[in-house]
């Protein structure tokens, strides 16, 4: 049996309101709350960064999995904000943790897919029995511009999943990626915030691939949407991921508890990966969970897995999705935000 | 002059047609009015297109599109202003035939909107560059100016602007090859999200690709082709100041009525002869207005005629039978042809659940900018 053993993640304390983000560019907040579903979003603080976020889901997931952290083989971090352009993201997480030198690193970048790269891969060396554990991040720190509809959404998050074979947690029963060339959101080497195509990013984008994805699943592995006990779609905006999955024939209540979004906002490659996370903090032995992420430019990632009686055992061992979106929240204004953000030009 | 014969129609479904590019959206509606027709060649071209410069950054779309076709070397001209580029093309086809130079030309409209252009920023260039647009102002504010100026002048209310929105949608809901198939009501049209104080996204018409074409020729071969014939008897067009500010009045669109009064004076008919008219109706306020211009209803009556159901599909003078611009998408080069297909498929009958009964006269109004250039043709079957 190979999946994960260990899981967890990490959501900053920082906050700002859709209404705040409306005020400032004279929106209208009712319609932006009702159009992209959103509340509020999660903002990283000064001294966070993909690094220190997936660092944070990192130890939580080694809590979780109870082992020995120089046991894991690889460690891979995908994201589209690695605080360099140049010099991974990975050997800094995985000096922290302790698990170097003996052990592979990558970042990844896929948009908004990086994660579940991350955890396909890790859950492939595994399975492939070139190591015992693997680790595959999912953290962002999502850039959106000033004024533009992303600035709602884009927020800051991350979760960490180590695969492996002994005291697996949910076991990965199937895998299916879908992939085109599709450019309908990116940011070009230098540039502070991504652009994307509007619209063009809802149908021939985000629900092609996520549909693709997920219908092959389905198709490939046999399962119908009602054998599922849950079901987490990539979460750009609140509606996205309940449009594609009532599509593909679930129900609100099958998605709601990986449906972070409307507290969380997008954390970008952390976003489906939390949304599981989430899921798993709630879920019981021998349930069903499909996982459909999706990247810009484009593809979607699909996994499904099934919940061992271990669950039980490790859930309460590290701090909960749930927990961390609804308590210990600090809120910002837009000035604030925009300092935090980095968003304000100053003479240094 | 000659006569001029419509005798084949085609048309691609409007909407956000992402997988279908310029050229193709123009031959697949060209060779469906070329198969409509039953002919095997044209003498000449004329494409309707308001940018497809800035949309797509392809110009020179007259010889593309010939090529396109494998009708190359036949003469091609791309025809240009602003939303009315259809229905200029059309009355460049029309002269092409009754001058004698030509017995089957193929005109049609194409635009694509949605691959990534600034689509404000290009629509915005059919306006007054240094009188309006520089200062800021949009076709949605610049229209629903006009809207503020109807209501304070004769007190037509958002219930009515809402009406002919919910009106449109109805007629779009029939129609297949329409964007928004969706029926609204006036609840939903007065709440949808602010566009332009007082005009809602659902008093404005999309953003769309889409392409249409039509067969022309003389009606001396026309008479030998075996295909149904629709006449075009009148056509008329006329101008107006671009800058909205330098009107006497915003509430009235002169160039929408002294080329109804050319078309009509051209084709010996009156308004109340027309059975069914498509006209452009790119913001709501903007059927109010051409309705009152074209004569259907007197000036500043348009709210109150629409609101009381005169220009339904059962009402005296249906109005957009086929959803309009609001819903059945409004690429806007093609516009003013697509509106001739429908007129078309009206006059033969064809229009199936959206058949206006009687149907024998029909009228297009095709419009550019806030109404700074308008063509007006009138059809007999």
């Amino acid at each position: 049996m190979v999946g994960i053993v260990g899981y967890g993640s990490y959501v900053p304390r920082y906050r700002i309101k859709v209404e705040e983000i409306a005020h400032q560019w004279g929106r209208d907040s009712e319609t932006v709350k009702r159009g992209l579903l959103l509340q509020e979003k999660t903002v990283p603080g000064m001294d966070e960064d993909t690094i220190t976020i997936s660092y944070e889901a990192a130890r939580n997931a080694l809590k979780r999995a109870g082992i020995d952290a120089s046991e894991i083989g690889a460690l891979y971090i995908g994201s589209e904000s690695h605080p360099y352009a140049v010099k991974p993201s990975g050997t800094v997480v995985a000096e922290a943790l302790g698990i170097v030198p003996n052990v592979h690193i990558a970042d990844y970048e896929f948009a908004c897919k990086a994660g579940t790269e991350a955890m396909f891969v890790a859950y492939s060396l595994v399975k492939a029995g070139l190591m015992k554990y693997a680790m595959g991040i999912g953290a962002d720190t999502s850039q959106g511009a000033p004024g533009d509809a992303l600035e709602f959404s884009a927020s800051a998050g991350g979760s960490a999943f180590i695969m492996g074979t002994d005291g697996v947690v949910a076991e990965v029963l199937d895998t299916f990626s879908y992939t085109t060339d599709t450019p309908d959101f990116w940011r070009r080497e230098g540039a502070f915030y991504p652009l994307h195509g509007g619209r063009f990013t809802g149908q021939p984008a985000y629900f092609k691939h996520v549909l693709g994805a997920g219908t092959e699943i389905l198709d490939k592995s046999g399962y119908k949407a009602s054998d599922f006990a849950y079901a987490i779609f990539h979460m750009p905006n609140g509606k996205f991921p309940l449009t594609a999955g009532k599509k593909l024939g679930f129900t609100k209540e099958q998605m709601e508890p990986g449906w972070i979004v409307p507290l969380m906002g997008n954390t970008y490659s952390g976003s489906s990966p939390t949304g599981f996370s989430a899921t798993l903090d709630i879920a019981k032995p021998d349930d069903l969970i499909l996982l459909v992420s999706f990247g810009s430019g484009a593809g979607s990632d699909a996994f499904i897995f099934k919940v061992t009686k271990r669950i039980n055992d490790v859930r309460d061992k590290a701090d909960k999705v749930k927990d961390m979106l609804e308590n210990n929240r600090i809120y910002l204004d837009y000035g604030e935000y925009a300092k935090y953000r980095g968003k304000i030009i100053m003479n240094d | 002059m000659r006569e001029v014969a419509v005798i084949g129609c085609g048309m691609t479904q409007f909407g956000e047609l992402w997988s279908t590019s310029l050229r193709d959206m123009f031959v697949q509606a060209a060779l469906e009015a070329i198969d409509d027709a039953k002919i095997d060649h044209i003498d000449a071209l004329y494409v309707g297109a308001m940018t497809p410069g800035l949309f797509v950054g392809q110009e020179h779309i007259g010889a593309l599109m010939a090529d396109h076709l494998g009708m190359s070397p036949v003469p091609a001209l791309r025809v240009e202003s602003a939303c009315c580029s259809g229905g200029m093309a059309l009355r460049m086809g029309c002269f092409d035939i009754a001058s004698g130079n030509s017995d089957l030309v193929l005109v049609g409209g194409v635009e694509k909107m949605t691959d990534g252009a600034d689509v404000t920023y290009a629509l915005a260039s059919a306006a007054d560059h240094d009188y309006e647009v520089y200062h800021g102002v949009t076709f949605p504010g610049l229209y629903a100016m006009i809207a503020r100026a109807h209501m304070h002048a004769y007190g037509t209310t958002r219930e009515q602007l809402a009406a002919v929105s919910v009106k449109n949608h109805h007629n779009g809901s029939l129609n297949p090859k329409a964007q928004f198939r969706s029926k609204v009501t006036i609840d939903k049209v007065i709440n949808a999200t602010m566009v332009a104080d007082p005009l809602t996204i659902l008093d404005s018409s999309p953003v769309s690709d889409g392409a249409a074409c039509a067969v022309l020729a003389s009606m001396d071969v026309a008479k030998k082709m075996n295909v149904p014939m629709v006449k075009v008897i009148g056509t008329g067009a006329a101008t107006d100041t671009l800058a909205l500010d330098k009107r006497k009045d915003i509430t009235v669109l002169n160039a929408v009525k002294q080329s109804a009064q050319a078309a009509y004076t051209m084709a010996g008919v009156k308004p109340t002869d027309i059975n069914l008219a498509e006209v452009h109706d790119c913001f709501t306020i903007a059927e109010i207005c051409i309705i009152e211009e074209l004569g259907f209803v007197e000036k500043g009556k348009g709210g109150f005629f629409t609101e009381q159901g005169h220009t339904a599909l059962e009402g005296t003078i249906p109005v957009n039978p086929s959803g309009g611009l609001k819903s059945k998408g409004h690429p806007v080069g093609a516009t003013g042809i697509a509106q001739v297909v429908e007129v078309v498929e009206q006059l033969r009958g064809n229009a199936d659940k959206r058949q206006v009964k009687n149907a024998k006269i029909g009228l297009t109004q095709n419009m550019g900018g806030s109404g700074a250039s308008s063509v007006v043709h009138i059809f007999r079957i």
